[in-house]
């Protein structure tokens, strides 16, 4: 892959009156941010055909900065709003970014139906184990024993893993990277990008404001290392038992297939209702 | 274009089937709901309709999640709608308020039901009346419409689409569990017959830079619809003019917000619509909405005929709310009487708005059943026998 240098990127996709963003130092939202624009650049999508999607926190601000149509909405709702985006003009592109809570804790329901039925859109997910804009509260996501402003002594609850889940759910395409696997995101994304029916790129990112300040990782690379600690790709997962399994996150591709998605399986609705009615043949 | 049932002729069906076939005449081809007793009747309908009129029904996993997807249709450019009732429009509060934040066309219908909570679900109230104008937190204007009749609920309907993209602002069909359930004639008009109403787009550039800016003067910012090249930042944070966040700045907060509510009230000759029964010479006044006032219209001819003069203000749009009119009546008749079924709601912007110049009474009925016409006269008579 021949990288282009990130100011051509930037000079192409960010609004420059945005500017500055509102991350703090060592925050891991604007490289995913980078990774999905390259993503789009290699595969010569035009701005004009893509909705960037978002509900509320942190990694939800990023649709502000770029250069494309997009819909900052409420906590949790990006994927209902996404829906109804991608229904009402199929030929609207839409990327969500979300947050990890915005995802799983007030938007769960909306997260496991939009894959229950398919919806083509792709997710970029931002997973920082916290609540970063409410600044540090633990999240669904939060591993047992870290601690957050609303678990002071440790978070006590089982945390979901949003990858599995989305496999569970039905997605199309589901893979799950740090924010230094460059190559294999950036890689994810083109793919996310091209399927049809749902796709999740879920990256584990540094907060080391919100979260790492709270569990003695004060900067980026400290999160970075324990990342390489904590993660273990998906091939060498599959021969390790749930016992050495216990306490890490697998990354890599967890699923690829082409379930029909929820736009196509509407148009074959739609000429099902035309028969029935007698209307076509 | 060819349409699912009939047009231009009469047909005699219920309140709910009204409004799911008006929408479609208005240019509804978005439909996101979720089921709720007594508006499930609209979503079944829309869901018979929409395939065939090449539309989208869509079943949404809640009621957050139905309103969210019609905002979004609305940005990719649909006339959109959505209906539930009191439980389900509790949850779209907090789109709702997105909606008039970022000045979406959408239609929301609420088929009141008996509340609080779950209620009475099969039995008629009107007690969402101030949760519909005043639901949402933060300062904020939007559109309440109140039909009384199916044919109403039909004609309203139509209206609240063109409302809707005229002012770029939700706007709420707010009827009944009885006007939802009831079976009436209604004429439905050849749809080349009736007047719509599209969303004003941006003229060019240049205008599509202030999605929020108020280029033409009256309030109404031009709406670019995503996917036509000019890619447009919508954000419920408050905003400038570009649709830039800026969340600390007074100046800015204000000027957003005293436009979105002053677009409503500038134009409330527009908006509000009413009609008069009697009124001109009465000496008590009876005002009321929705199904209520078709029992008021007969109260009026009982007390007349017993020699009170009475007369009957309906209200059509309950928000905007014409308070100067309600100080005029005030003024020239002695008392005002609410007959309203719930504990009172208009009944407190009545009374604000007759600036005590008159005696305000409330006749509350609550427990799922219409006031019969005795009812009313009954309490008029009651305050009315030493006069
Ligand atoms: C209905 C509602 N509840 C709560 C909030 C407050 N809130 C804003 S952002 C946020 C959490 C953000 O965390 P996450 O989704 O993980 O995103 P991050 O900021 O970490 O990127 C919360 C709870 C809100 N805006 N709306
Ligand atoms: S609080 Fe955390 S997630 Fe939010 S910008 Fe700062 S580092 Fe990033």
């Amino acid at each position: 892959m021949r990288f282009k240098l990130s100011y051509e990127i930037r000079d192409k996709y960010l609004r420059k009156d945005m500017l500055p963003t509102i991350f703090c130092p060592g925050c891991g939202i604007g490289s995913v941010l980078q990774y999905t624009l390259r993503a789009i650049d290699e595969l010569g999508w035009s701005k004009d055909e893509v909705v960037w999607v978002s509900g509320i926190g942190c990694s939800s601000r990023v649709p502000g900065f770029v250069d494309f149509d997009g819909l900052h909405t409420t906590h949790g709702r990006a994927l209902a709003f996404a829906t109804g985006i991608k229904m009402a003009n199929p030929d609207l592109k839409v990327i969500a970014f979300m947050g990890d809570g915005d995802t799983a804790a007030i938007g769960g329901n909306h997260f496991i139906h939009a894959i229950r039925r398919n919806l083509d859109v792709t997710v970029i997910l931002i997973n920082n184990f916290t609540y970063g804009m409410t600044g540090g509260q633990v999240a669904p996501t939060t591993l047992k024993g870290l601690r957050g402003t609303t678990a002071p002594y440790g978070s006590f609850e089982n945390p979901f893993d949003i990858a599995e889940l989305a496999v569970a759910a039905g997605a199309n395409y589901v893979a799950r990277w740090t924010v230094f696997n460059y190559v294999q995101g950036i890689n994810s994304i083109k793919k996310a990008l091209q399927k049809k029916g749902f796709s999740l790129v879920e990256f584990l990112s540094p907060c080391p404001i919100s979260f790492g300040r709270r569990n003695r990782m004060k900067t980026a690379p400290e999160l970075i290392k324990w990342y390489n600690k904590i993660t273990v790709p998906i091939s060498k997962a599959k021969n390790m038992s749930p016992e050495e399994l216990k306490d890490k996150i697998v990354i890599g591709e967890f699923v690829d297939r082409d379930r029909p998605s929820l736009n196509e399986e509407y148009e074959e609705y739609k000429k099902r209702a035309k028969k029935m009615m007698g209307w076509e043949e | 274009m060819r349409y699912p049932f009939p047009v231009g002729k009469s047909d005699f069906i219920q309140g709910d089937e009204a409004i799911a076939r008006a929408a479609i005449l208005a240019g509804c081809r978005f439909y996101a709901g979720y089921p709720i007793t007594p508006a499930s009747e609209i979503f079944e309908a829309m869901a018979l309709y929409m395939p065939l009129v090449d539309g989208v029904s869509i079943q949404m996993e809640d009621e957050l999640a139905s309103i969210a997807a019609i905002i979004g249709a609305s940005w990719a450019g649909a006339k959109a709608m959505t209906a539930t009732s009191g439980p389900g429009f509790s949850l779209m509060m907090e789109n709702l308020g997105y909606a008039i934040m970022t000045e979406t066309p959408i239609v929301v219908v609420d088929v009141q039901r008996s509340g609080p909570s779950t209620g009475q679900p099969t039995l008629a109230a009107q007690g969402d009346v101030m949760q519909a104008i005043w639901g949402t937190h933060g300062d904020h204007s939007l559109i309440v419409l109140t039909p009384a009749t199916v044919q109403e609920a039909f004609d309203m309907t139509i209206r609240a689409f063109n409302l809707a993209e005229k002012y770029r602002t939700p706007v709420i069909l707010l009827t009944d569990a009885e006007v939802g359930h009831m079976r009436e004639k209604v004429d439905i008009p050849n749809p080349e017959d009736i007047e719509l109403v599209y969303r004003k787009l941006p003229a060019n550039e240049e205008e599509a830079k202030y999605p929020f800016g108020d280029i033409h003067g009256d309030l109404i910012p031009p709406m670019p619809i995503f996917g036509k090249g000019y890619r447009t930042y919508v954000t419920g944070l408050t905003h400038d003019e570009k649709g830039r966040p800026k969340t600390v700045d007074a100046e800015i907060h204000r000027k957003l917000i005293e436009r979105i509510v002053n677009k409503i009230e500038k134009n409330k000759k527009d908006i509000i619509d009413y009609e008069t029964f009697e009124l001109d010479d009465a000496e008590v006044a009876i005002i009321s909405y929705g199904i209520v006032a078709r029992s008021a219209v007969r109260a009026v001819k009982i007390l007349r005929s017993e020699g009170i003069k009475a007369g009957l203000l309906k209200l059509n749009v309950v928000w905007p709310f014409d308070f100067d009119m309600i100080e005029r009546i005030a003024e020239q008749v002695h008392a005002i009487y609410v007959p309203e079924m719930n504990l009172g709601q208009l009944y407190h912007l009545v009374k604000e708005g007759a600036n005590g110049k008159a005696r305000v009474d409330l006749i509350p009925k609550i427990g799922g059943e219409v006031h019969t016409p005795q009812e009313i006269v009954r309490e008029v008579k009651k305050c009315e026998c030493g006069v």
